[in-house]
């Protein structure tokens, strides 16, 4: 500041100048961004909490008071899709496929980085290119092998593959070259642990942030696959939330449906991965960025 | 020597062990249904009504049946990859100059960026929404009865049906797309300028290089191989766009088969007539074509020593 008379002072300032007009514009373009990735949860929100009659007669950027009521609706009234039903089903499965995807990929991940044997390295690769696969080209001889077995309709064929998830075993293999160190394994075996043990009970509490990441991925993965489930469920109690959800699309073009309710239901099929992602989203931010640094 | 040979020989089996369950799983869950596939695609095999056809090995008659022009002269599987192609990159497009002024205001340590946790949870926030719900949403918001034509109407325009457009209708299943995407791909590009070794920067804005120069001159051309594979994942995720427009169009792809994609193509064959050849051969397309971007994305991270790291650092999270 004292130096303003000073040229290299007039460089600074005007040098200063430049930098507030990028932040202004840099703030703005992050206020437009933030509103772009909102504006449709807000209307969504908003028109939750209107009636049918209401939603009708015009837009309106202000809440209404038939929340409740559009709830109790939705919540209630089964003649086109039970939520309820839907996110228990859609739960089920989640969970489940969660579950085994992580706990399995873990187990491939170790079982690949701590031992040496013949055939792992081709193991590693053969994991490495079918990882590039989309699920849908096999999608015609998984729906045929699973009508040959009898299990159609049934939510096996949506959990029973995610044992074998090789983006999931890509990430877990990384995450355990970086933090877990051959020493742990083999100071478990020296004090007379078993192998298994060993992994359930020393090297699995040392993943803890990998897997807490890929849990909530895969979670959310399967509360919003449509693809497989759609050719799988046939009927309507079997039916998961993507599947209801595409069902709606009759009640929004027919005059006797009730629009409230329609939006209703579309915010109780997302609001549960909305809810853990605002408790979790630092974590799972992180998540996405650690697979991208680490290496 | 005879010790340690005989120690990593009594454990190697529980390397086995460990990685049985996935290679099993990974033969009957996928690998059969992918050979079967293929094999499917030689074969009459459908129903008509209630009668089943086949299955009757017909060699390669899917395929000359699938590139072969229907009666209005048009080859659909050729328009479906267009459809397919256009609506990713219209996508595609604003996602990567979203993705890449994003990622540069994050990073820049200029701008000093307050907020970060907050803006980064925003923008990723609809990468993890129900793309189903996301349609719906969207093509509720749209309807001719929906709040974007209320404003419109109350602004004293004509209704516009949104969905009975070509390019309004693909403009929304691109949009969309964009929507989920760019928050995760902003966060990839970020690491991927983190990456970049910070003395560079600082050497650039020494020499008194303007913004525009060290974007030009430094950041992009080191963020190359992030920025390939970031373009070639989202091409093989968007040959995979399936839900949102099978959501808005029940299928169909309205209007008259202009956002018709591969996946809804394939699936129009599967779920309906059950028609295992024909799905089979589009099945076998799309393979080919993945395969060959796949390859792409491979050689350009390089799977040699030198590029063994870079592949490893993205490739973990992108193909989620």
């Amino acid at each position: 500041m004292n130096d303003t008379f000073a040229p290299a002072g007039q460089k600074t300032k005007s040098d200063k100048g430049k930098l507030i007009t990028a932040r202004v514009i840099s703030y703005i373009f992050l206020g437009f961004v933030t509103v772009l990735s909102l504006f449709s949860f807000y209307l969504l929100i908003i028109n939750s909490t209107r009636s049918h009659a209401e939603l009708q007669a015009g837009f309106t950027l202000v809440p209404h008071g038939n929340f409740l009521n559009n709830f109790l609706t939705a919540w209630n009234d089964t003649s086109l899709i039970a939520i309820p039903r839907g996110m228990l089903n859609s739960f089920i499965i989640a969970a489940s496929t969660a579950i085994l995807t992580t706990y399995f990929s873990a187990m491939t991940a170790y079982g690949i980085h701590v031992y040496d044997f013949k055939g792992k390295k081709f193991a590693f690769n053969f994991i490495l290119i079918v990882m590039m696969i989309p699920t849908q080209v096999s999608a015609v001889g998984f729906v045929q092998l699973v009508n040959q077995i009898g299990l159609a309709d049934t939510y096996w064929p949506l959990i029973i593959p995610s044992i074998a998830a090789p983006a999931v075993f890509f990430y877990m293999k990384q995450y355990i070259e970086s933090s877990l160190p051959l020493e742990v394994v083999e100071a478990a075996r020296v004090d007379g642990s078993n192998e298994f043990l060993t992994f359930n009970a020393i090297a699995l509490p040392m993943l803890k942030p990998a897997i807490a990441v890929q849990v909530i991925f895969a979670f959310v993965a399967s509360w919003n696959n449509f693809f497989t489930p759609a050719l799988i469920i046939n009927s309507k109690d079997k039916a998961t939330l993507p599947i209801m959800i595409s069902l709606l699309r009759s009640e929004i073009n027919s005059k006797a449906g009730n629009l409230g309710e329609v939006y209703m239901m579309i915010l109780l099929a997302i609001i549960p991965v909305v809810i853990v992602y605002i408790f979790l989203s630092k974590n799972i931010v992180q998540g996405v960025a650690l697979g991208a640094v680490k290496g | 020597m005879s010790t340690q040979k005989r120690k990593s020989v009594s454990y190697s089996k529980w390397g086995y062990i460990f990685i049985i369950p996935f290679f099993v799983v990974y033969i009957f869950c996928s690998l059969i249904p992918l050979l079967s596939t293929f094999y499917n695609s030689f074969f009459e095999n459908y129903r008509s009504g209630l009668t089943q056809i086949g299955p009757n090995f017909i060699g390669f008659e899917n395929y000359i049946t699938l590139f072969t022009p229907n009666s209005s002269g048009n080859i659909l599987i050729f328009d479906y990859t267009a459809n397919t192609m256009i609506m990713w990159l219209l996508g595609a497009i604003p996602q990567l100059v979203f993705s890449l002024l994003l990622a540069i205001i994050f990073t820049s340590a200029r701008l000093k960026i307050k907020g970060q946790q907050f803006f980064k949870t925003v923008i990723y926030m609809p990468n993890l929404v129900m793309a189903s719900a996301f349609a719906m949403l969207f093509f509720t918001l749209f309807s001719n009865v929906g709040p974007i034509n209320q404003m419109i109407t109350a602004g004293g325009g004509e209704i516009v049906d949104f969905f009975g457009g070509v390019w309004t209708a693909r403009g929304i299943v691109a949009f969309i797309n964009f929507l989920m995407w760019f928050g995760n791909t902003t966060i990839l590009l970020m690491a991927g300028i983190m990456g970049i070794d910070q003395s560079l920067f600082e050497a650039a804005s020494i020499d008194g290089a303007s913004s525009v120069q060290v974007f030009f001159k430094i950041t992009l051309p080191l963020l190359m191989p992030i920025l390939v594979y970031v373009i070639i994942t989202s091409l093989i995720g968007g040959l995979q766009m399936f839900d949102v427009p099978q959501i808005i169009t029940a299928g169909i792809g309205k209007p008259n088969r202009t956002t018709m994609t591969l996946i809804m193509y394939l699936n129009n064959y599967l779920s309906t007539s059950k028609n295992y050849g024909m799905s089979g051969a589009i099945s076998v397309i799309v393979f080919i074509i993945t395969g060959v971007l796949s390859m792409v994305v491979y050689k350009s991270m390089g799977m040699g020593d030198s590029g063994k790291k870079k592949t490893k650092k993205i490739a973990a999270k992108g193909v989620k």
